[in-house]
């Protein structure tokens, strides 16, 4: 990965020696360990503490919606989908940003690791041979395959390299396809549950959710000006931890995301509990894939099909 | 103080005898994570944690509380009146505790119990709880309880503190509340007095590897740090998603919302915590919100924590260094990196000496 963030400085220098950019959005180096924070690159000296690991999870296009500056932002294939949807959706001018695209290896799940380790890491190091990590703590070294301790979202991306991008930082990397995975087996799981079962497994799901909204707000899709859960003229939700207010918020923010969603992964990142939040996500996304052939952020001359009219649909409520 | 001896395998028979006595609330582990939860009957705290996920602050301040009840009926002669729910506050006892999280109550307490102001739920929360503190033996990476007027072996606000020691524990028995627990759950053998305690506390005070510097803070200028802009709010605010995990997962931030929750003719009126993290935290009727910028939540936090607090309480910053919010903050933004910013901040030069 030493590589990557080379290039990425070195790009990220030109662009603002140049003055093609105001600024680069990237990763810095985190306090702790697989918690690397985005940061905003204004100087030379800024982006001497830009880096590229198996840690840059959040999606990098929640930080510039709404931006007026001209922006560099590096991007893997989801933060590049988010980019598209953003453009598409007008919360940023394709002309404002320079995609600095990276081929994406996918992220480390935190939450998965931090689990099967006997103790608390402290350090994460990424081999050379670019296939296993080596993870340690007080009183313990383990080794992974680097396969094996993949976010979920990420074991199942389609979409590794940028969709849209103005520089690569690398060649493309492989990308799997249907018959490489199965891409929807954790949804056909619960669709296949009985209505008592269904019931039971997202009771369970979000038992532990204590409407931090991290998963919210580490979105790019949730720029709402004023949440729905916020308002308050009328206010639609209860604030408390009432289990019907909590299933209701995350119900509904998933269906806002339907058709925009590019499974990027950045809210179960975020959460602080471990809760899967995409496995609503994850089944909005086969539902438009399968009736809409859509796939989220995969092009920006096209609105997606929920925010879409058209005199000719085949469905009559909607005539 | 009264020092006693338990024994590892009396340990479980001293529980089952408290809980006759006591409601016990103890770590166990949910999933991946442990958290503070009601014992049921027979069941176990699991003291082999590190530490809870989220603080043992609910225990005493729910997340969501009735405070009220009351009946919009014309025909119920209760009709319109304000009625604090029936609520059991038999006495419970919290088994394993961590010092930071103990501390922790002394800073609530402060907001919570004043001269002139009383919370009745608050303090009937707590004064119903005995606590029994765990020792910590192996702080973590990212504790700094020992710079945060805390530390492993921190005694404040227990009643018994039990300090895990081969075999057995050695329990000291810190208040009254504290030797009328030991005398229910029969553990009366008094321990040998000799350095046990004081050499296991400086071993792993001594493993504390994380500190902040404090020492500036009271005599840095409010007015300012609160200016500081590009030297700390700017840069720290960038990456803040304005989520409010660092505040629920904090032992000491109090904050709460005060909520109607009306159904048919009934309803109750409750508090809930709240963030000032979120943009809703401070916006008025009229819609105008004072602090309507991220960058002004995000110093409003730091600011609360580690001056206004500071200025106002001169006991110290509001935090006890448990590291909760540094480890889950989604995009690393570390309380211990911006206490050291502003403790160094001089203002001549705006600028602050912080090694990253």
């Amino acid at each position: 990965m030493t590589s990557y963030t080379d290039k990425i400085r070195e790009i990220s220098k030109r662009l603002l020696k140049e003055g093609k950019v105001d600024m680069v959005i990237g990763f810095t180096k985190g306090s702790v360990p697989m918690m690397n924070q985005p940061m905003f690159a204004k100087n030379q000296g800024d982006v001497d503490n830009l880096v590229w690991d198996s840690n840059c999870g959040i999606n990098l296009a929640n930080y510039v919606t709404g931006r007026t500056e001209k922006i560099g932002i590096v991007a893997k294939g989801c933060d590049s989908r988010n980019l598209a949807v953003h453009i598409v959706e007008n919360k940023i001018k394709r002309e404002q940003l320079y995609i600095i695209g990276v081929p994406c290896k996918g992220m480390i799940d935190r939450h998965k690791l931090a689990a099967i380790v006997p103790g608390e890491i402290e350090s994460i190091e990424e081999n050379e041979d670019g296939k296993t990590i080596t993870v340690s703590g007080n009183g313990f070294s383990q080794d992974f395959d680097r396969n094996s301790i993949l976010q979920e979202n990420c074991a199942l991306c389609m979409h590794r390299n940028p969709v849209i991008y103005d520089e690569l930082i690398a060649e493309e990397v492989p990308e799997q396809t249907r018959e490489d995975i199965d891409l929807y087996a954790a949804v056909s799981k619960i669709e296949n549950m009985a209505p008592e079962e269904k019931w039971a497994y997202f009771e369970e799901l979000f038992s532990d959710c204590i409407r931090c909204y991290a998963c919210r707000n580490a979105c790019p899709l949730c720029y709402c000006p004023t949440c729905f859960v916020d308002e308050s003229k009328p206010q639609w939700l209860g604030k408390s931890i009432d289990p019907a207010d909590i299933r209701m918020f995350h119900f509904l923010r998933a269906y806002h995301c339907a058709g925009r969603c590019t499974d990027c992964g950045a809210c179960v990142r975020s959460c602080p509990v471990g809760i899967n939040v995409r496995t609503l996500t994850k089944k909005l996304e086969k539902d438009c894939l399968e009736f809409f052939g859509w796939e989220a952020g995969m092009t920006t001359e096209e609105r997606p099909p929920l925010d879409t009219y058209r005199p000719d649909d085949p469905e009559q409520f909607i005539k | 103080m009264k020092v006693i001896k338990i024994d590892k395998s009396e340990l479980d028979a001293g529980l089952e005898k408290l809980e006759k006595s006591f409601r016990l609330i103890g770590p166990v582990k949910e999933k991946n994570y442990y958290a503070f939860k009601e014992l049921k009957p027979g069941q176990k705290p699991d003291l082999g944690f590190s530490n809870s996920r989220l603080s043992a602050k609910s225990i005493v301040y729910p997340q969501s509380e009735v405070m009220f009840e009351y009946s919009l009926d014309r025909n119920d002669e209760k009709y319109a009146i304000l009625e604090e729910p029936a609520r059991s506050y038999q006495p419970r006892a919290i088994i394993g505790i961590r010092p930071c999280d103990a501390d922790a109550y002394e800073i609530v307490r402060r907001n919570f119990d004043t001269p002139e102001y009383k919370d009745s739920y608050w303090l009937k929360n707590y004064e119903a709880t005995t606590l029994v503190g765990l020792a910590c033996k192996n702080p973590g990476a990212t504790c700094f309880c020992t710079s945060a007027h805390s530390g492993p072996f921190s005694e404040k606000n227990l009643d018994v503190m039990l300090v895990e020691n081969n075999d057995h524990y050695l329990g000291r028995l810190l208040t009254e509340k504290g030797e009328k627990l030991a005398e229910t759950a029969g553990w009366t053998t008094t321990a040998a007095a000799d350095d046990t305690f004081e050499n296991l506390k400086q071993e792993a005070e001594s493993k504390i590897k994380s500190k902040v510097s404090t020492d500036n803070l009271a005599s840095q200028s409010l007015i300012a740090l609160h200016e500081a802009e590009s030297a700390i709010w700017e840069t720290e605010a960038v990456s803040c998603i304005n989520c409010g995990t660092c505040t629920h997962a904090c032992p000491t931030c109090w904050c709460f919302d005060v909520q109607d929750e009306t159904y048919g003719k009934s309803g109750v009126r409750m508090r809930n915590w709240d963030s000032c993290m979120y943009p809703l935290f401070t916006v008025h009727a009229s819609g105008h919100n004072p602090r309507g910028t991220k960058i002004g939540r995000v110093r409003q936090r730091f600011m609360h924590k580690l001056k206004y607090y500071v200025d106002k309480y001169e006991k110290g910053i509001q935090c006890t260094g448990c590291g909760r919010c540094v480890r889950l903050c989604p995009v690393n933004i570390d309380i211990r990196r911006i206490c050291n910013k502003m403790n160094s901040f001089d203002p001549e030069t705006s600028s602050c000496e912080v090694a990253s």
